[in-house]
């Protein structure tokens, strides 16, 4: 079995060694030098999810990755997620398939919605609509995805009748996944539409979700396709030992999501509910080298996927502790896992 | 010992499958149905809740006991009420804006009144609503087990609160009583348990201080 890892990030906001929040465009940057730490880390893929928020300033990671790309030459970059249902799939394949050719193949796409939903009123589009937007569009980038002329007849966007869309890939599809968190009927439709499945576990005992992964290959199965490769995003923190990494993230997600429960209305979390998700049956990875690694191999494992993509970083860390959580994550927690999986 | 209710639960996206598992976990018989053919969730509901039938949602219905909603709150909008006539149905969805957008039929008062309103030949008890899909499994508890939880059960009609208080506690969590379904609005996004997994007295606080708050 080959096995890969992953680096995921949402632009999250850093903060300078004092507390002081930095500029966006500083976060950008320091975002393009941590995908190219991860690649002399040893990391498979680093993944940009797009966010449209003061701190998680990341509309358009397509850009930042092909920063990336031009100073990279092994990593796989792609995004983690596309909010594909308030973007236009057509747009999303050229500025893909755009990063495919500066990178010489090396482009990915997690499409899916994530938890934010900054970008419906942003672009116009009605949340209530979720549903017809995402089938549709992800529908038309499955037939985009196979190259050649597209026809297409929907309600969400203009039609396709033989249309040639720009530029093509060299060698075929580029891998596209589709992000579930949870719904097992998003699970149906990754398969149905031949997407791979990013499992998004952000909450709760990882180990659930190994009746997704069985779902998803039984519809394979059942549509005579072969089987296809499931990952795993999840957040966390690497630090030299478990204290420290516990002791940098806590406040930092606990500030973040204190900031979320106020805007969405539910209850702060506590420090006991924080000790649930980064023990062994929650769904944070944050620790020593070894205690990420642990968590990871036994997860992969419990949930038949061949990928893990840790989100790394909170709005506040610096740029600092995120590039050690890089360097400890490709040179210690990458092979450790794979010892412990072989 | 009395037969356990025969539930239907509507909808099988993220929180339907989850209230499925620990109801038949909890032995009761129960049916699973969609908008749409049974058929589309076989392989769902093989793999992902075992032991539920799915069915079309008016022969699911047909048959229940109690009946368990499930669905986004701008699909029940396209539910009829006739569907659900003279049944005791819990309400386990949630206006959420923040998360799923603004439903205008919503924005005046609590979402079970609105529902409840709606639904004129139904009897309507808010639950099940208030802890998170990631959680709701993770954290049921046996009756009498010290770390268990609280959920709050929310209705006008006493007696129907109390049956879906029994089904709270056999699902595994201590049943709390709200004497109406505008107290419901408690546990409502932006209420004091919103989110949150309590124990029995943090539950009660809360429940109290933002009554005080209000007052």
């Amino acid at each position: 079995m080959t096995y890969t890892f992953g680096l995921d990030t949402f632009g999250d906001r850093n903060s300078d060694a004092g507390g002081t929040p930095l500029s966006h465009a500083q976060t950008i940057r320091n975002v393009v030098e941590e995908g190219v730490r991860a690649e002399q880390a040893g990391v498979d893929f680093f993944g940009i999810g797009e966010h449209h928020t003061e701190y998680f300033p990341m509309p358009a990671g397509d850009v930042v990755l092909a920063a990336i790309a031009a100073r990279t030459e092994r990593i796989r970059l792609g995004s983690a997620v596309t909010v594909l249902s308030s973007d236009d799939p057509v747009r999303v394949f050229q500025r893909y398939s755009t990063l495919n050719a500066i990178s010489g193949g090396r482009a990915e796409v997690i499409l899916g919605r994530g938890s934010s939903i900054e970008s419906f009123p942003l672009f116009g589009y009605d949340l209530a609509d979720y549903e017809e937007l995402f089938e549709e569009k992800a529908t038309l980038f499955a037939e985009l995805l196979k190259g050649g002329p597209v026809s297409w007849e929907g309600k969400t966007r203009a039609s396709l009748l033989n249309q040639d869309v720009v530029p093509h890939t060299e060698s075929g599809p580029f891998p596209a996944w589709i992000g579930v968190g949870g719904n097992p009927q998003s699970v149906i439709r990754a398969a149905r539409l031949g997407f791979s499945l990013a499992l998004a576990i952000i909450g709760g005992p990882p180990a659930r979700f190994a009746a997704y992964s069985q779902l998803f290959q039984r519809a394979l199965e059942k549509l005579g396709r072969p089987p296809l490769p499931v990952l795993v995003h999840s957040p966390g923190h690497v630090a030299a030992t478990d204290d420290q990494a516990k002791g940098e993230f806590w406040p930092r997600w606990r500030d973040i999501v204190t900031l979320m429960a106020a805007e969405r209305g539910f209850m702060i979390p506590t420090e006991e509910s924080f000790d649930r998700e980064t023990g062994p049956q929650g769904a944070l990875y944050v620790g020593s080298p070894e205690t990420v690694a642990r968590k990871i191999a036994t997860n992969l494992r419990a949930l038949d996927a061949t990928r893990f993509d840790l989100k790394y970083g909170m709005p506040g860390l610096t740029h600092e502790q995120l590039m050690t959580n890089i360097e400890l994550y490709g040179h210690q927690v990458i092979p450790r896992v794979r010892e412990l999986l072989s | 010992m009395k037969e356990l209710s025969r539930l239907a639960v509507l909808g099988a996206g993220h929180v339907g499958p989850v209230i499925a598992r620990l109801a038949i976990k909890a032995g009761y018989p129960l049916a699973i149905a969609t908008s749409g053919d049974p058929e589309d969730i076989a392989l769902i509901t093989e793999l992902v809740i075992p032991g539920a039938r799915p069915q079309w949602a008016r022969d699911a219905v047909a048959d229940a006991d109690i009946v368990i909603l499930a669905i986004p709150l701008h699909r029940f909008l396209d539910v009829d009420p006739a569907l659900l006539s003279g049944k005791l149905v819990v309400d386990a969805m949630n206006y959420w804006p923040a998360t799923d957008g603004v439903l205008k039929t919503f924005e005046d008062s609590g979402s079970s009144e609105i529902v409840s309103r709606r639904l004129t030949g139904s009897t309507v008890v808010k639950a099940l609503n208030h802890i998170g899909y990631h959680e709701l499994e993770d954290r049921a508890r046996l009756a009498g087990a010290p770390d268990r939880r609280a959920a709050g059960v929310a209705g006008n009609d006493a007696a129907a609160v109390a049956t879906i208080a029994g089904l709270v506690d056999r699902l595994g969590y201590d049943p709390v009583r709200l004497e109406s379904l505008r107290a419901g609005r408690g546990l409502q996004p932006g209420g004091p348990v919103f989110g949150a997994v309590l124990t029995l007295p943090e539950f009660e606080r809360a429940v109290r201080e933002d009554a005080r708050s209000l007052a």
